[in-house]
């Protein structure tokens, strides 16, 4: 057999490896978004005197983390061994830093939903929800450095949108979640964030996908392709539900499970497309032989 | 300390991937015939520390030939349609061992949140397997695809340069058995020397393709631990054209996440503006 089409490389193999992780983590880009979103919006609304909100969003906060460590720690390959995490702190691993962030935020967000759930300790409560709310956009965006800072394609040249995809996803999740858990009187800053969310989620992502050119392959095509086109049908139904109806109970819950149906699948298209990115040759060596060829 | 892997002397005999794999206990990954000449481990990973590809091409460069000759009869006006009908002597057949790079700038090393990774005092770059726990950030951080996660072990491999026989003054297994001296070990700045001599000799002989990839300090990863001298473009083997270590841009993506931080704060401001 002989090799003539040198954009395949060595018979078509892969120059990159695919990413050894398991569907858990995009699970945890979805629930660790949540988390970080929802310490923000419960933190706010306690502020504001919006006791129910920011009691909903705290709770969903401190669920969304509980869940997190977890899936987390089912992935690695040596899940006894999750607390070398904490054995180093090094700026230039985006797991390290988003490693010390979550071992400060998660008791933070778990303090501040039990304080608020029992009404115990209210002066600790208010001082953790607002540690939580300080950590909260780390929480919801380091993910996205995280998988940008990879070698492969799809993910490092996204690097600028990533982190606003994210964001948006996360805002928009973590709303989705307070409006289906309040009442239809208290949830108007929901609503409004969660608009607001989708919003940034869906121009995040198209952003994304016209700044890759080319390498964009993976989010318009096979499975992250269709993964991203449920994702924006469901993110922009759900907030058009929410301008729409969204002080009718139904419908807000509706509208809710919508905007969290979008951003899970987001996420999972962002995850899938970093695979099909990695297995495909010519996505790696294409943009390096001009790059290299313009020197 | 380093490697230089002269790949046209290779012969592509593989006692180097034998000796790494009896020297470093290797587990088995299989004697598959894969279909591609005379390669049967594929590619680097967790059990294949050193890889020889070998690739059959057409002579003429790299342009494919206008149309596939059939039994002699094709319309095979090109050179290289032509040097394809007649045979082997058509077909060049490159022969290469590859292995971990040991960058400068390691992608790896900088990703792994545990320490694992770390610098030898022989500037290369190692797993502490006591440490490592199976996180597998370093897998798609490499721009090389060379260390991967072995299963169900849980944990990365990589080659290791021999850091034990190093710390014993002597050279790693791969070199020691190569019977070519197609892979040469010791201090980089003496191979880097002698391979830009070995370059000028095969260019003189006529191997007008013949260079040297990875023997500089200002690429993308700060220079190669492991170079190579190679007969066709880098792709050809497998090995990417330009890599860049992927933290080169990591202060601007921390940039773009604080941007997205503080968007994500508007929006919840914004949204709590009224209580209700």
């Amino acid at each position: 057999m002989t090799v003539t089409d040198t954009t395949a490389g060595y018979y078509g193999q892969p120059v990159l490896k695919a990413p050894v992780w398991k569907p858990a983590i995009a699970w945890y880009f979805f629930t660790g978004g949540v988390a970080g979103a929802s310490s923000m919006l419960g933190f706010a609304a306690g502020r504001r005197g919006n006791r129910r909100l920011a009691r909903s969003a705290l709770v969903a906060s401190a669920a969304g983390i509980a869940v997190s460590g977890p899936l987390l720690v089912v992935d690695l390959g040596r899940p006894a061994r999750f607390l070398n995490m904490l054995r180093v702190a090094k700026p230039t691993s985006p797991m390290s830093v988003g490693s010390w962030i979550l071992t400060a935020f998660a008791p933070a967000s778990m303090l501040a939903a039990g304080s608020a759930v029992t009404g115990r300790l209210p002066r600790a409560g208010r001082g953790a929800a607002g540690a939580a709310a300080v950590l909260g956009p780390a929480v919801a965006t380091y993910t996205a450095v995280l998988v940008a800072d990879t070698a492969i394609p799809a993910w490092h040249d996204a690097h600028r949108e990533l982190p606003y995809l994210f964001a948006g996803s996360a805002a928009a999740s973590a709303a989705g979640i307070a409006m289906a858990f309040t009442p239809v009187p208290d949830a108007g800053p929901a609503r409004r964030l969660g608009v607001v969310g989708a919003a940034l989620e869906v121009a995040a992502f198209r952003s994304m996908e016209s700044g890759l050119g080319d390498a964009a392959g993976p989010y318009r095509e096979g499975r992250a392709g269709r993964l991203a086109k449920a994702s924006e049908a469901c993110t922009a139904t759900g907030a058009l539900l929410v301008l729409a109806a969204g002080r009718r109970r139904s419908a807000s819950v509706v509208a809710g499970a919508l905007l969290c149906a979008g951003s899970l699948l987001s996420r999972f298209s962002v995850f899938r497309a970093g695979f099909e990115s990695a297995a495909d040759p010519a996505a790696t060596i294409g943009p390096q032989r001009s790059r290299r060829g313009a020197d | 300390m380093g490697f230089f892997t002269d790949t046209s002397i290779c012969i592509g005999c593989k006692a180097c991937e034998v000796a790494c794999k009896e020297w470093n206990d290797v587990p088995d990954d299989g004697l598959d015939f894969l279909g591609w000449s005379y390669d049967n481990t594929g590619s680097l990973g967790a059990d294949t520390w050193r890889h020889v590809a070998f690739i059959e091409r057409p002579r003429g460069g790299s342009a494919p030939p206008s149309s596939p000759p059939v039994n002699g009869q094709g319309a095979g006006s090109s050179p290289a349609a032509d040097a394809l009908d007649t045979g082997d002597a058509g077909v060049r057949w490159l022969m290469s061992s590859d292995v971990c790079k040991h960058c400068t700038h390691a992608a790896c090393l900088d990703v792994c949140p545990t320490g694992a990774l770390f610098r030898t005092e022989f500037d290369t770059v190692v797993v502490q397997q006591d440490i490592c726990n199976g996180c597998g950030y370093c897998v798609p951080a490499c721009p090389f695809g060379v260390i991967d996660k072995r299963e169900p072990d849980g944990r990365v491999w990589k080659c290791t340069l021999c850091y034990d026989r190093l710390k014993a003054d002597m050279a790693p297994a791969c070199a020691q058995a190569c019977p070519t001296q197609s892979i040469q070990f010791g201090p980089l700045d003496e191979l880097r020397e002698r391979a830009a001599g070995r370059v000028g000799v095969l260019r003189d002989a006529g191997v007008s393709e013949a260079h040297l990839y990875g023997a500089g300090e200002d690429d993308g990863v700060g220079g190669f631990g492991a170079f190579f001298l190679l007969l066709d473009e880098p792709e050809v083997y497998g090995l990417p054209p330009d890599p860049v270590v992927t933290t080169r841009d990591l202060p601007r993506m921390w940039r773009a996440a604080a941007g997205a931080a503080l968007a994500l704060v508007g929006a919840v401001a914004v949204a709590c503006a009224r209580p209700r």
